[in-house]
């Protein structure tokens, strides 16, 4: 039996650990995303006090590599009583870690947003709440599509760490197959073609939202 | 259906009962110690067209920006149709709510057009009517469609605001104040970022405005029309009313040496 008749009669652990993977991914990139925006209107402005821990809290997330955020979640927490399965400390691990980039991406976005536009929104009777989720969050999250499609693929990446927290999502298919019948390039190539499947659709995706946001002379298509 | 008729609320015709749209008393402001208002002193009848004319940095955009708070002066006080706005009459600072509906009674119309880029003409006009005063999705569409054909935008409803031109933003950032049916509009020199060719259709939309017996406010730097259109006109200066006359005696007659060399200038 050749290597690759081996994998294809593997397939089964391929395409659960794909599953895995696309489950993780888009659970904590789905939750990042309301990090993100939740982040972005906690620093609206109205609570100066909560202005400079959320900014220490970003950086400090932006700086840390991912690996010991999951290490942290899955290996530290238990010290101090709590104990999350392997999967949920990943899903944990990747929502907050891309929530916080997530975050960044949008208050840079947000210093550059035209200040009038916020007045317009005052003088017609808006309050903050519905200006933020009408007005301001729509226009962000479409001037900073491509850095969000960016992101996605980060976190897409990321997911494959989890397998050094023991979650058996894709990497930790190709890793178990490859340690059992000794093929690790065939192995690790199959797992190559699945990212970049996934990748290549999130960025015609992502494409296709700019036709969107084009028409609306946001040109960053 | 009343309200989605454009010319109930917001609109006066022949309205000049003496009833007062906005009260200006002793309004001061100023900005890190330099005063910008002086006790500021001004009323506006239902109905009445003023214009505030004076030169660059004199104060014309804090006095309007101050009747609907968005700056907010250290004294006096200021009455939206009766209604004290920004602060209670207790004189404490007015809940967020209560000042986003005193607001909601103004409607403002800015120099750089201010439109909401991601929405298209006519759900600009609707996003206010809807999400702030809570109107149906239905009377507000009627209601943005006969505003539009008012302001001679009814043939780009569907139009994002990026494929628009000055003019043409300008009509629609109009139609969107008055969806608002304000007891008062305020211009702040809604021709100034326009090419001159442009200028010519806003001004009409304002005049016709006038017409129909809309409460407005106007600063501007545009003489022959502010003639025309004010039922008074006033001179700010150093933040000081200096001249508050009728636009026949203002044009023709002033009482200060400081207008009559400001007409000239601008002949
Ligand atoms: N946010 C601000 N902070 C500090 N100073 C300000 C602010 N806004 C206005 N000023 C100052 O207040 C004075 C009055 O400004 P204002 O914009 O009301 O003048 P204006 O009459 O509208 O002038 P223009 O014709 O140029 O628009 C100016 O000296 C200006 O520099
Ligand atoms: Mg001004």
């Amino acid at each position: 039996m050749s290597n690759w008749e081996i994998l294809w009669s593997a397939r089964d652990q391929f395409w659960v650990g794909f599953l895995r993977t696309m489950e993780i991914f888009g659970l904590s990139i789905s939750v990042a995303f309301v990090i993100g925006c939740a982040l972005l209107y906690l620093l609206e402005g109205s609570r100066p006090r909560l202005t400079v821990p959320l900014r220490v809290f970003i950086d400090g997330m932006r700086m840390l590599p991912f690996l010991i955020l999951a290490y942290l979640l899955y290996y530290g927490l238990p010290s101090f009583g709590i104990r999350l399965d392997a999967w949920w400390a990943g899903v944990g691990a990747l929502a907050v870690y891309h929530g916080c980039y997530i975050g960044e991406i949008f208050r840079g976005s947000r210093i550059t947003f035209p200040p009038g536009q916020v007045e317009a929104a005052k003088a017609h009777g808006f309050t903050k709440g519905k200006m933020f989720f009408r007005l301001i969050l729509p226009q962000i999250v479409m001037q900073t599509r491509p850095l969000l499609g960016n992101q996605l693929i980060y976190a897409l990446k990321d997911t494959a760490f989890l397998v050094i927290i023991t979650v058996r999502e894709l990497t930790a298919a190709a890793n178990s197959l490859s340690g059992t019948y000794f093929i690790p390039t065939e192995a690790f190539i199959v797992v190559i073609g699945f990212y970049w499947a996934v990748s290549v659709v999130m960025e015609v995706i992502i494409k296709q939202c700019g036709r969107f946001s084009a028409k609306r002379g946001f040109d960053n298509a | 259906m009343p309200d989605a008729n454009p010319s109930t609320a917001g609109h006066r015709e022949n309205d000049r009962s003496g009833a007062t749209a906005v009260a200006i008393r002793n309004l001061s402001k100023s900005f890190d110690d330099v005063e910008v208002l002086r006790d500021v002193n001004l009323e506006v009848k239902k109905g009445d067209v003023v214009t505030i004319l004076g030169s660059s940095g004199s104060g014309k955009s804090t006095l309007l920006r101050c009747i609907n708070w968005l700056e907010q002066p250290e004294r006096g006080s200021i009455h939206i149709a009766g209604e004290r706005i920004g602060m209670t009459d207790e004189g404490r600072a007015m809940s967020v709510k209560a000042l986003a509906r005193v607001r909601a009674k103004t409607g403002m119309v800015f120099q750089g057009f201010n439109l909401w880029p991601h929405l298209n003409v006519l759900h600009n006009v609707t996003e206010a009517p809807i999400h702030v005063l809570g109107k149906s999705k239905h009377e507000a569409e009627t209601h943005a469609r006969a505003l539009l054909e008012k302001v001679g935008m009814s043939h780009k409803m569907d139009a994002y605001p990026n494929t628009l031109s000055g003019g043409q933003k300008q009509r629609v950032a109009i139609a969107r104040a008055l969806a608002m049916q304000p007891e008062v509009m305020l211009f702040d020199e809604p021709t100034s970022a326009l090419d001159p060719e442009l200028v010519g259709e806003v001004l009409a939309v304002i005049k016709d405005l006038s017409a129909e017996g809309y409460t407005m406010v106007i600063v501007t730097h545009e003489m022959a029309f502010s003639r025309a259109v004010s039922d008074q006109v006033v001179f700010l200066e150093k933040g000081l009313i200096i001249e508050k006359a009728d636009p026949e005696t203002f044009f023709t007659n002033p009482s200060t040496e400081r207008v009559r060399k400001f007409l000239e200038r601008n002949d």
